[in-house]
């Protein structure tokens, strides 16, 4: 099956190897820009724009253009766009994928047509596993719940109790900071679960006011954080001593500003904040609230502006052969420095080696962001680490 | 002799019938690079397909048919990678299975007016949703279900890149399906169906065993529910939990009310349209084909939706 697959989409390269296709390298952007995830894609979508508008759109004599699918958040749509675009549109480049199942069902087309797939904002670790084609520019949730526990440890918390939603990334959130915390010599006080619909908090939160710990660590997904915090202050549990630690998620930049005060104080850990102090990031910030009436960029908006930067890079170094191979060999190793800081590709995984941050919400020139105060350098995705 | 005469003028084929499943049919051998949406198309169809029988001619109204859609999908992706890899004798395992948990459901959806079915239907998904969700071992939870190697179709034919396989092997199903299904509405049998959904009490004073008929119709439902969740899973090789989500059976409803219920093409007619409206408008605007996308359901509505189907209908019944 894929070899007579892969003898087709041969046969396909040398039948669109004529003149007029040299000069165009397509990009293939695949992104929810509707349906649960829309945010997302809109962040993306802007950051990739932003790329194009401060980079020019000719990379090593070719012009590139990007075409842009709406998958609805719908995975088996994401794959049969992502085929057409490689079938159809002859792409050089699968890029976007907002959530994990819309990238895994896209890594076997990666894989049977060897067009790289580079993923800018899904989280689950074992994606890069999925094909050797596929390179990740946004991050991994052990990437930034393992600092999280190791920093936590580090600065006296003892004993914590985990909440996080019912679903594949908060499992993974919830299982790599106990697993470290432990390690390290910490108690898990109490594993909490919510379900992803219609969250109550309350009843989790007595649990937690009983239990008493010294933080509690939560992972929500970024639209779910503001109703946590706000249930989290009501309850004084804010006063009663329980430090709120989490990961970037909670905060996300997006959303942050109109979380209200109660957020202020909340220390979590992220690749990438709104606020981090660099030059670049100063002026990728103004453009992007520039060209998109004020809003904010977060941290999906980051990954879609690496994940473009990569795509330019390896079409340098390949001097504009859009071989999948000789571009994924490009792609292994190379690093630069991003808006978030200084961040690589690691040759072995094809995953994002990044610094990951620690922050605390603090009101900036009357604004919310996530201030950085501590960083540790060249997080590496610790659930690929650990099976070394 | 009446009765069966008008029975059998019922059942006769219409040449733009034969038509149209020729072009369907056709289409398996055009040049490459629209398959994959035509396959898209198929399932869809297949899906309002099974909606109709149980909503159009039985009158059992569903809020949660992809229940037995996200079924047949991970009974397929399930019986691929521990059973058997063959695509057809999955199919029909996954068929025999959601239509084995349509029997068992439908003692739960017939007790009650319409508005407790749109209820336990809709409980019904979700709580299937929920299984498949705290069962990661088995179903990948919220990454998927993945490692489907399918095998080649009757052992011959590779699922390609370009999907003409795998449109061949839904189209040639739907059709199947569909002929059996015509068979089926068209008898003595689909006859007391519309009875029932016109006035039950009547039926059964006229001796119609109403709730076996139901509960015969809203299996075969399920079965075609779960052959087209099937077809799903192994023409694309993955399942994700997103087979059993509530949009998919608010799409299926939507795409059957573009189609029109209570007529077997009214599935394939709703998908075509809905499936090819979606491509369209969202490649022109990624952001904002909703918006179009309503406002054409609102015009569909002004223009009056049976006016236009009365034109195709009487070529096609």
């Amino acid at each position: 099956m894929l070899k007579r697959g892969m003898a087709a989409v041969a046969a396909l390269a040398l039948a669109s190897s004529g003149a007029a296709a040299q000069e165009t390298v397509k990009i293939g952007l695949v992104l929810p820009m509707t349906g649960q995830q829309a945010s997302t894609g809109k962040q993306i979508e802007a950051a990739v724009k932003l790329y194009q508008a401060q980079h020019g759109n000719m990379v090593a004599g070719k012009k590139i253009e990007v075409i842009l699918k709406d998958d609805t958040t719908v995975p088996d749509v994401t794959k049969r766009l992502a085929t057409e675009l490689v079938t159809n549109d002859k792409v050089a480049f699968l890029a976007g994928f907002g959530i994990t199942p819309s990238a895994m069902s896209t890594a076997p087309v990666a894989t049977q047509a060897k067009v790289p797939e580079i993923v800018m904002a899904a989280g689950t670790s074992s994606i890069t596993e999925a094909s050797p084609f596929i390179a990740r520019t946004s991050f991994t949730l052990a990437q930034s719940s393992v600092p999280m526990a190791e920093w936590a440890f580090k600065n006296g918390i003892k004993k914590v109790v985990t909440l996080v939603s019912d679903y594949g990334p908060g499992i993974d959130a919830e299982k790599s900071f106990s697993d470290k915390f432990k390690a390290d010599g910490g108690t898990i006080v109490e594993n909490l679960r919510i379900p992803m619909r219609s969250p109550d908090f309350s009843p989790v939160l007595q649990k937690v006011a009983d239990a008493k710990p010294d933080a509690l660590f939560v992972f929500v997904p970024s639209g779910t954080g503001a109703q946590f915090v706000k249930q989290f202050v009501e309850r004084g549990l804010d006063k009663s001593g329980v430090k709120l630690i989490a990961t970037g998620d909670v905060t996300d930049d997006d959303q942050l500003n109109g979380m209200g005060d109660a957020v202020v104080g909340v220390i979590n850990a992220h690749n990438y904040s709104a606020n981090h102090n660099s030059a670049l990031n100063k002026s990728f910030v103004e453009g992007f609230k520039k060209a998109n009436s004020g809003m904010r960029p977060n941290f999906m908006a980051v990954g879609g502006y690496d994940g473009m930067h990569l795509i330019y890079e390896a079409l340098k170094k390949t001097n504009g052969d859009t071989d999948g191979t000789k571009l994924m060999t490009a792609i292994k190793g190379m690093a630069w420095e991003s808006p978030r800081g200084p961040i690589s590709i690691d040759p072995d995984t094809r995953d994002i080696v990044q610094n990951i941050y620690i922050r605390k919400v603090q009101k900036v020139d009357g604004e919310l962001y996530n201030v950085e105060f501590d960083t540790i350098a060249n997080v590496k995705d610790p659930v690929k680490a650990a099976k070394k | 002799m009446k009765a069966a005469d008008s029975l059998a003028r019922r059942a006769r084929w219409r040449w733009p019938e034969i038509v149209f499943w020729l072009l369907a049919l056709a289409a398996i051998a055009a040049p490459a690079g629209k398959h994959l949406i035509l396959n898209e198309i198929a399932i869809l169809a297949l899906f309002a397909l099974s909606l109709d029988l149980i909503l159009g001619y039985a009158g059992i109204i569903s809020l949660g048919h992809a229940a037995f859609f996200g079924f047949g999908a991970y009974a397929a992706g399930l019986i691929c990678k521990y059973a058997t890899a063959d695509p057809v004798l999955g199919l029909l395992l996954a068929m025999l299975l959601s239509a084995m948990l349509g029997l068992l459901t439908s003692l739960l959806v017939l007790r009650g007016s319409d508005l407790t079915r749109l209820m336990v239907t809709l409980g019904m998904a979700l709580v299937l949703h929920e299984i498949a969700n705290a069962l990661p071992q088995w179903t990948g939870g919220a990454d998927g279900l993945q490692g489907m190697a399918v095998g080649p179709l009757l052992g011959r034919f590779d699922f390609d890149l370009f999907g003409r396989t795998a449109y061949g092997y839904s189209i040639v199903t739907l059709f199947v399906l569909f002929v059996l299904a015509r068979r089926i509405v068209k008898s003595p049998f689909g006859v007391s169906l519309m009875a029932i959904r016109r006035n039950s009490l009547r039926a059964s004073a006229l001796g119609v065993p109403v709730n076996r008929r139901l509960i015969a119709v809203y299996a075969l439902g399920a079965a075609y529910a779960g052959a087209a969740g099937a077809l799903l899973a192994q023409t694309t090789a993955y399942v994700s939990l997103d087979v059993l989500e509530f949009n998919r059976s608010a799409d299926v409803l939507l795409t059957l009310i573009i189609g029109g219920t209570g007529w077997l093409y009214g599935g394939i007619v709703g998908a075509f349209v809905f499936k090819v409206l979606q491509d369209l408008l969202s490649s022109g605007a990624p952001q904002f084909w909703l918006f179009w996308l309503g406002l054409f359901l609102v015009v569909l509505a002004l223009v009056g939706r049976d006016r236009l189907h009365g034109l195709v209908r009487r070529a096609m019944p």
